[in-house]
């Protein structure tokens, strides 16, 4: 099963996931535990915590919250064990259920992860409003310099100011209107490019910011994706926090480690630990080296 | 008709509610099949909350089982809480299974799993939520046939009202036999309509229609007879017991579920059945005899369960896991098995001796020693003998001076109130025994922090047990006698404070007790109750004793009996019980004379170890006890 808890951990894998569909509904210690699980059953050699009850070295990276569904989520594990990140993402994906997705793994290169993590962005399915009311209502929120919402959280009520929080919105209007909740089948889609400030501003917050401005009758926040996370770019675009780390991984994968790799892929798979082989043949674009992971222990 | 999922309709409810998770499914092996290529369809319930329902076992085998058949579907449904009903009322969202999320009222079958009798108002929220007439007698060809099972089916008559069906017993092979008559009654054109369905549900053994019996009362409220209104019907239905339990390895692919729920563990059944003889207890009288898995089997078990689940503990459950004849090599196989892997086991259910503290430790090697919890149940030597738990102080203290020995630091001691023949004094021995705890304690251990901590509920008295005829302790007397018991641990400032006392008031377990051996002038209590808004009456928050009381006096007192009437009353040996006419196999002589010598304070063996005492259960099965090991060898756990 899992490694030698007092083994340290030899490489950091930086995962960017998905959280789709009725699986938008868990909240961040759901899908903590989620993967907790997966590891254990993909036979990960995760790098574990000291003390009496070792838990697995993950570092989350701002989890979306409970109800929104997100293609751009982040988290850091740490490995006992060097394994292709290819195959760490893979083997992963396989393991968690319908509804939580690895999209990419890469090995972490030097700088955090949660420093290149300074915006969001958002696309909100807004019922019951049409694409031209709602453009109205974001040019009037966006010109306005703050606007307070409120919230009700677990401590009471609490106010933020939601418009300072907004880089950019965009307004088009639902391509497909398949199942029409609304009678008329108006529905607009916001794209929401949106800082993490603290407390955070969340997807409803901007609605409620929409209402307050513009009178749009209460909408209750049936769909929103986080679509990306990154860093500002100077056109307010964001940054992908995983590029760095892909340029770094390219230029560190030597000639003299993939030979080493190719030596030891026989004994060096994860797969020793259940007992379950690995499914190469899953994963047709990687040759044996990457297989094995990129050192062995 | 096509079925169609309802969670279009649900997804924009689920952002209003606490915990949405907990409806949409999606749980690592879950089974979705389609609707219309399978020939029988059953909804599951367990009426609880999800995070509750969710680790049932017996939902759980019962899911797999019947899945496991090309032709048939299960899905499952639990209690939705009530800001979700709610705005399911509001927006017509029926019950829906957590699966496909389709709507129960269109199942062949809905089956419900009753561990407690307090999950009753819970049956009539997922009734009428589903669009199925609450009163059976209402329903036609179109709604699923309805049919309790678990522990409380034993005395199922408060409900036999909602009920078609109750099933009494293992029920792995029976839900297979109601699938083959369903199969075939639907294969034929469903010949004479659901009055047919339900006469040949009645020929399978174990399965038992309230319907199919009439029950008439004497002028002073007691039984008068329950007589059968059908040649159809049998006289008595037994109970279902299955045999060989390595046969049926359930479940092989546990439920993971995504919420967090109240087991974060896997659970491996090591055994089935109790010898034990606690009186009080109903689980350990109704599951005879003692069916052991073998060591072989439960090794598979827990190895193929974790990779599937990706669980870090598991559970080796029974009601006294312990007494697995194999548990030592059992216990130190897959602790050698897992050491260092990071994969913990537990023993749920242990008993009071030196024996446990090496499994204990032998369980924990890799671990931390926390806290071991022993069930002493009764305060005092005599309580003691009276309800058959035979320990006595000495191995009570020895026992925990060993284990404070071996670096566990703390010990927690559970116990009954309100237990027959109870007087102060039983219960004030509790303090006594808590506080030599503590002085063994610090001895062993060398340390003054340690911990005791007493746990302690009030005992509510279930059919089919020794106990059966017994008067129901008020609450009042239970409440009074804790309060005793709480002055009197504080008594000793230096010693109590290492001393925690956990109880809840009596009140609920007095509404329990009705529920348990009540009989079917209860269902109109059960009704009124839910009309008036009673849910969830297992949980403190929720649970309204002032509803209860006031329901009782409006629909027991017009029909001349009472809440006390049913609970704080003695009954007599004459009295028919109301559950007389379903049959656990234990022989009612017995049972009276293992109650007379309750009363006379003499204790009765445990027929696992030594001779057989004539319970009734073995010939009425046909059967012996089963214990291993069939070959004694080198202890096999599975392959490594």
């Amino acid at each position: 099963m899992s490694p030698n808890p007092s083994a340290a951990p030899v490489c950091k894998v930086r995962l960017r996931y998905a959280k789709r569909g009725k699986l938008r509904f868990t909240s961040h210690r759901d899908v903590a535990r989620a993967f907790e699980r997966a590891f254990r059953r993909a036979g990960l050699p995760m790098a574990y915590s000291q003390g009496y009850s070792p838990h697995p070295l993950v570092s989350w990276v701002g989890a979306a919250p409970t109800g929104v569904a997100s293609e751009a989520e982040y988290a850091e594990i740490a490995l006992v064990r060097r394994v292709d990140p290819r195959v760490v993402c893979a083997e992963l994906d396989a393991a968690l259920p319908d509804g939580l997705a690895v999209l990419e793994g890469v090995l972490a290169g030097p700088g955090g992860l949660a420093e290149r993590i300074e915006a969001s962005a958002w696309r909100i399915e807004v019922r019951g409003v049409g694409g031209e009311q709602l453009r109205q209502a974001a040019h009037t929120l966006l010109a306005t310099s703050t606007l307070l919402v409120e919230r009700v959280t677990k401590d009471g009520r609490r106010s933020l100011d939601a418009r300072a929080a907004i880089v950019s919105l965009e307004v088009d209007d639902c391509a497909t209107a398949a199942p029409a909740p609304d009678p008329l089948g108006r529905c607009g889609i916001l794209t929401a490019v949106v800082r993490q400030v603290s407390p955070a501003v969340r997807p409803d917050d901007v609605l409620s910011a929409l209402g307050a401005v513009a009178g749009l009758p209460s909408s209750v926040l049936v769909k929103a994706i986080r679509t990306a996370q990154g860093r500002l770019d100077d056109d307010g675009g964001l940054v992908d926090p995983l590029d760095a780390d892909r340029v770094f991984a390219r230029t560190a994968m030597t000639l003299d480690e993939v030979a080493q790799s190719d030596d030891r892929s026989a004994q060096h798979g994860v797969a020793g630990h259940t007992g379950r082989p690995l499914r190469t043949t899953e994963l047709p674009e990687l040759d044996r080296i990457s297989v094995a992971g990129l050192g062995g222990g | 008709m096509a079925v169609t999922s309802v969670f279009e309709q649900l997804e924009p409810l689920l952002p209003r509610v606490s915990k949405p998770v907990q409806y949409v499914g999606g749980e690592l092996n879950a089974t979705v099949k389609d609707w219309d290529t399978t020939a029988v369809r059953w909804a599951l319930m367990y009426p609880d909350a999800y995070e509750v329902g969710l680790p049932n076992q017996g939902i759980m085998i019962l899911y797999e089982v019947l899945n496991e058949q090309p032709d048939v579907l299960a899905e499952r449904t639990y209690a939705v809480w009530p800001d979700l009903e709610a705005l399911m009322r509001v927006h017509g969202v029926p019950q829906f299974t957590v699966d496909a999320h389709r709507p129960v009222g269109a199942f062949d079958l809905l089956g419900v799993s009753f561990a407690t009798e307090l999950g009753y108002t819970n049956l009539l929220t997922a009734l009428d939520l589903a669009g199925i007439p609450l009163l059976a007698s209402a329903r036609t060809d179109g709604h699923p046939i309805v049919i309790a099972g678990g522990h409380a089916a034993f005395n199922p008559e408060p409900i036999a009202d909602f009920i078609d069906a109750a099933v009494l017993g293992d029920g792995e092979q029976v839900v297979l036999e109601i699938t083959g008559v369903v199969r075939d009654w639907k294969a034929r054109g469903c010949p004479g309509g659901r009055p047919e369905l339900l006469d040949r549900l009645a020929q399978l053994d174990g399965v038992y229609l309230p319907g199919h019996y009439d029950v008439s009362y004497l002028p002073d409220g007691r039984i008068a007879e329950v007589v059968r209104n059908t040649e159809r019907a049998p006289l008595r239905v037994a109970k279902r017991t299955t045999m060989d339990l390595d046969e049926w390895p359930y479940p092989k692919r546990p439920l993971v579920p995504i919420a967090e729920s109240v087991h974060e563990r896997m659970s491996v059944e090591i055994f089935r059945g109790c010898t034990r003889g606690c009186r009080f207890c109903q689980a350990g009288m109704i599951t005879r005899p003692v069916r052991e898995r073998s060591a072989r089997g439960i090794g598979e078990m827990v190895e193929s369960g974790l990779a599937a689940s990706g669980f870090s503990e598991v559970g080796l459950l029974s009601l006294s896991s312990a007494d697995h004849s194999e548990i030592r090599e059992l216990t130190k196989g897959l602790a050698d098995r897992y050491e260092g892997s990071g994969i913990g086991l537990s023993l749920p259910s242990t008993r009071v001796d030196a024996f446990n503290i090496d499994l204990a430790n032998e369980i924990s090697r890799n671990g931390r020693r926390s806290g071991l919890t022993f069930a002493p149940e009764g305060g005092s030597e005599r309580i003691r003998r009276v309800i058959n738990k035979m320990v006595s102080e000495e191995d009570l203290i020895r026992t925990v001076s060993t284990a404070f020995g071996a670096g566990w630091r703390q010990v927690k001691l559970y116990f009954m109130c309100g237990l027959p023949t109870e007087t102060d004094d039983d219960v004030l021995q509790i303090a006594q025994l808590a506080h030599r705890v503590i002085r063994a304690g610090r001895q062993a251990s060398g340390s003054n922090e340690i911990r005791c901590t007493i746990s302690i509920g009030a005992f509510v008295p279930k059919p089919h047990t020794p106990f059966q005829w017994v008067a129901q302790e008020h609450p009042d007397v239970v409440d009074q006698r804790l309060k005793l018991l709480r002055a009197k641990i504080n008594s000793d400032r230096k010693i109590g404070r290492n001393v925690g006392m956990r109880y809840h008031d009596g009140k609920p377990s007095l509404i329990e007790g009705l529920l348990s051996r009540g009989d079917r002038r209860v269902g109109r209590v059960i009704e009124r109750v839910w009309r008036e808004g009673g849910r969830f009456d297992g949980w403190g928050e929720h649970f309204r004793y002032d509803r209860w009381v006031a329901a009782c006096a409006a629909e027991l007192e017009p029909q001349g009996v009472s809440l006390e009437w049913f609970t704080t009353r003695e009954r007599g040996r004459e009295e028919i019980l109301p559950w007389d006419h379903l049959d656990s196999g234990l022989d009612a002589d017995w049972l009276w004379d293992d109650w007379q010598d309750a009363l006379a304070g003499r204790e009765q063996d445990d027929c696992r170890w030594t001779p057989c005492f004539d319970c009734g259960v073995c010939p009425s099965l046909g059967t012996d006890i089963q214990i291993g090991p069939v070959d004694i060898g080198p202890i096999h756990v599975g392959p490594r």
